[in-house]
């Protein structure tokens, strides 16, 4: 811009308010701040981006609806436009939800906006979590967030469970039935929680303004307030890298977030509301008026619930009912306790310590902002995937009746081989991930040592064929040959050296025993030693694999093993 | 034509070209697929109850025996009523064509006067159910509100909430009633064909019965909110939101990401 022209007033306006706010606020600092942070370009990196704005679009149609929305269970006639139901006695609640769906303007579009918001949210936060676990970007100094996250999952299931009840209709009266169930098969205080919950026996008077607290008061104020401490934490460590030349744990290599991100990200909310509003305009969700107001004793074939609730409903259909035992005239509903309790807790904790148990099995203590690729980690990403196939299996043993349905299956077959795939199917993910990704790593080493094939065959005067590979550039080799080689944990002996025991052995023994099933099967990359051999006499095979790779892993240049790495401070990485 | 050549090795062509083959053939399956019609039924005489005869010991006595009385493939007609006959020719699972977990419903292979001759030939052997008059099925003079009470009581916890169809034990299923004629819902109900229960005229009335008709009349038709995706429920709302919501969203977002730094 000139400065000779005189500024337009627009422009003075502008300054004159940026100066207004800059003086009692101190903005000035904090925009400059911000707008020069970095951040790292990929597209995985968008995936939080889409819970973020799924949540925004959540609020603004979940405020429409609480406009019309009656969170009463008294009784109550309808008279309206759905013929199937004119007439019929329901609560209040459903009576307000027809209402909203069929005469309230715009009232079906924002309920199905909000409905298929929840789906989306859920579902891109597992997918952001994934993206999170499967590069590493949970380890130090991010393990923290990585529970913040992992509590905002759990409160989501809960918006959603709290959410989908509220209408009053016989479907998510079946499930609040289960929720029931399973808080009655708690041992000892069963019976207690489920009156506290339904304030007397379900279903009872209370419980629709209960959920309605939840829902709107108490879950999405725990969610904001965590929203808020998750990106904090983001700002605090710095968005990850992916590697690649010029990328270390010391750099943050990106664009600054005015005007590129402000823009891109921007322009992302416009897009994730757009799709949300265009399938809320285009596709039926939650049709309550199928279902009919709620009644305790009908249930309709293909009752299931939301998805991310499904794999609970999955649990309890695989589950034999004959698990349920009667010890001294009280009875422990083991077929409950196992599919709604013992199934999701062991699914959730894994989930949940997975980054703490990985660090103390590595004995790793750095700090990383590399993520790591997929395939350099054999073990971490074959039991994502095992976490992911149990959780599908259990998603497709909720469905089983709508695969038999569309398959022609016999529904009682499916449920066998899912109740053997169940306890099959992970482990057997979790080979094949593994052997995927130490191939790929071979493939790496491959091609770091021989080069692309060019399909070029050469003979020389002697009568010798070779074939010409072309060697791989500076940068496609960074990429393959940047990461460290992790090796099982070498521990102290058992003893000292006078022969006494030391304090702590068993433990450190039982870490080495993770250890060795963490990283026993591994292959290194390639070190420079092993590629100047091939380049000269192709001849790498006859060197032992890595031992002399730490050194010279240095001399490449990431200073991965260099001792500077523990102490760099969060100023030398800021652009 | 210069143009189209210099399309051709697009790295897209492959994806347009699969998507007009699958249009193509959608639509040449849509224009030729056999439409279903129904006549009008009439009134039986000795002539029809003859002819009748003639065409079951022609196609039904095989299993069900020359005098109907059944066999071990096939059980005893007598008693059974045109309603049954008429259900079961009149939706074409009868005659059957293999064994299977149940008979299934196909193109209808006789013609409506052959219907009704079998109908009426099954219906001399023995008192049974009679095919209802029009009047009785008429969806227009039933009460949809209290049909959707009694479906979701008697009806739903096989055929779904809104009649889309759900899964029984070991590969029966309980189908879609959306395109099921009146008269067929009122006969299945009387005289319950295979895993159905028989819902007599004591256990729902004819009157609650058209009042059923009249709430699945206005099942499966357009949804107020759009598709319906197959009416199923969560699954398949699930389904979408991961294909299409997170399908579209990824895609937007490695639009995004696309110029990296």
């Amino acid at each position: 811009m000139s400065t000779t022209a005189a500024p337009t007033r627009t422009e003075r306006l502008a300054a004159g308010t940026a100066d207004y706010l800059d003086q009692r606020t101190g903005l000035g600092a904090a925009v400059k701040t911000f707008a020069r942070k970095i951040f790292p370009d990929h597209w995985s990196f968008l995936l939080g981006e889409i819970a973020l704005y799924s949540f925004i679009t959540l609020i603004i149609s979940g405020i429409f609806l609480t406009m019309f929305f009656v969170p009463s269970m008294t009784e109550t006639v309808y008279h309206g436009p759905w013929a199937s139901l004119n007439g019929v006695q329901m609560s209040e609640a459903f009576s307000s939800t027809l209402r909203l769906s069929f005469e309230v303007r715009g009232g079906l579009l924002m309920r199905q906006i909000h409905h298929w918001a929840a789906l989306i949210f859920m579902a891109s936060i597992v997918t952001h979590m994934f993206r999170i676990f499967f590069t590493g970007a949970f380890r130090k100094p991010r393990e923290l967030n990585w529970l913040v996250g992992f509590t905002l999952l759990i409160l989501g299931l809960l918006a959603g469970f709290s959410g989908y009840s509220l209408p009053d209709d016989v479907l998510s009266g079946n499930g609040l039935r289960i929720a029931d169930g399973v808080a009655l098969a708690v041992p000892i205080i069963g019976t207690y929680a489920s009156y506290l919950l339904f304030g007397g026996q379900f279903p009872g008077q209370d419980l629709i303004p209960r959920l309605f607290t939840v829902h709107i008061l108490v879950v999405p104020g725990l969610i904001l307030a965590l929203i808020g401490l998750h990106l904090f934490f983001v700002v605090l460590h710095k968005h990850t890298q992916y590697p690649g030349s010029g990328r270390s744990n010391k750099n943050v290599v990106g664009y600054p977030l005015f005007p590129i991100y402000v823009a891109k990200a921007g322009g992302y909310f416009f897009l994730v509301f757009g799709v949300i509003a265009l399938m809320g305009a285009t596709m039926s969700i939650n049709p309550v008026w199928s279902y009919g107001p709620f009644d305790p004793s009908p249930v309709s074939a293909g009752a299931q619930p939301d998805w991310y609730m499904l794999f609970l409903e999955g649990a309890l259909r695989l589950m034999p009912g004959q698990a349920e035992i009667v010890i001294g005239g009280f009875t422990l509903s083991l077929n409950i306790i196992v599919p709604a309790m013992i199934v999701p807790g062991v699914l959730f904790t894994a989930l949940a310590i997975y980054p703490f148990l990985e660090a103390w099995v590595t004995g790793d203590k750095r700090e990383h902002h590399l993520l790591d690729r997929p395939r350099n980690r054999p073990f971490r990403t074959g039991f994502g995937v095992s976490l992911l196939v149990a959780f599908l299996i259990l998603v497709l043993a909720g469905s089983n009746d709508l695969i038999a349905t569309h398959f022609h299956l016999s529904i009682n077959d499916i449920t066998w081989a899912f109740r053997v795939l169940i306890f099959v199917g992970p482990w057997f993910a979790f080979w094949v991930t593994k052997r995927i990704c130490l191939g790929l790593q071979r493939k790496d080493r491959e091609l770091v040592l021989h080069g692309h094939e060019t399909g070029r065959i050469v003979r020389f005067a002697s009568g010798e064929y070779i074939e010409v590979h072309k060697p791989l550039d500076a940068h496609e080799r960074w990429i393959r040959v940047q990461h460290d080689a992790i090796r099982p944990l070498e521990i102290e002996p058992a003893e000292d050296s006078r022969g006494v025991r030391r304090k702590g052995y068993r433990i450190d023994r039982m870490r080495q025993r993770i250890s060795t099933v963490f990283y026993e099967d591994r292959v290194e990359p390639v070190t420079p030693a092993e590629l100047a051999a091939a380049h000269s006499h192709g001849e790498h095979d006859s060197l032992a694999a890595a031992d002399a790779h730490a050194e010279v892993t240095a001399g490449v240049g990431a200073g991965v093993v260099s001792d500077g790495r523990d102490h760099l401070s969060a100023d030398a990485r800021d652009h | 034509m210069k143009a189209l050549a210099a399309r051709r090795h697009d790295r897209r062509a492959p994806i347009v070209l699969l998507l007009l083959a699958l249009l193509l053939t959608g639509g040449l399956y849509a224009a030729f697929a056999p439409s279903a019609s129904a006549a009008a039924p009439t009134s039986a005489s000795a002539d029809d109850i003859a002819k009748g005869k003639q065409l079951f010991q022609a196609n039904c006595s095989t299993c069900h025996g020359p005098s109907a009385a059944g066999t071990a493939s096939g059980p005893s007609l007598i008693g059974v009523g045109a309603a049954a006959v008429d259900f079961q020719v009149g939706t074409g699972r009868m005659p059957a064509v293999m064994d299977g977990p149940q008979v299934e419903a196909k193109p209808v292979q006789f013609s409506q006067e052959q219907i009704n001759q079998l109908a009426a030939y099954v219906a001399s052997l023995g008192p049974g159910p009679a095919i209802p008059t029009a009047e009785e099925v008429d969806p227009a003079k039933g009460d949809p509100a209290t049909g959707m009470a009694l479906f979701r009581t008697n009806c739903a916890m096989c055929h779904n909430a809104v009649g889309a169809g759900g899964a029984l034990s070991r590969g029966k299923f309980a189908p879609n009633l959306w395109e099921t004629s009146p008269t067929h819902l009122f006969e299945a109900m009387l005289t319950g064909p295979q895993s159905m229960p028989v819902f007599n005229n004591a256990n729902l009335t004819p009157d609650e019965k058209r009042d059923i008709i009249a709430f699945i009349n206005e099942q499966g038709g357009a949804a107020p909110g759009g598709l319906d995706l197959g009416a199923i429920g969560p699954v398949s709302e699930g389904l979408w939101a991961w294909v299409v919501g997170l399908g579209l969203l990824i895609g937007a977002a490695v639009w995004i990401g696309a110029k990296s730094s």
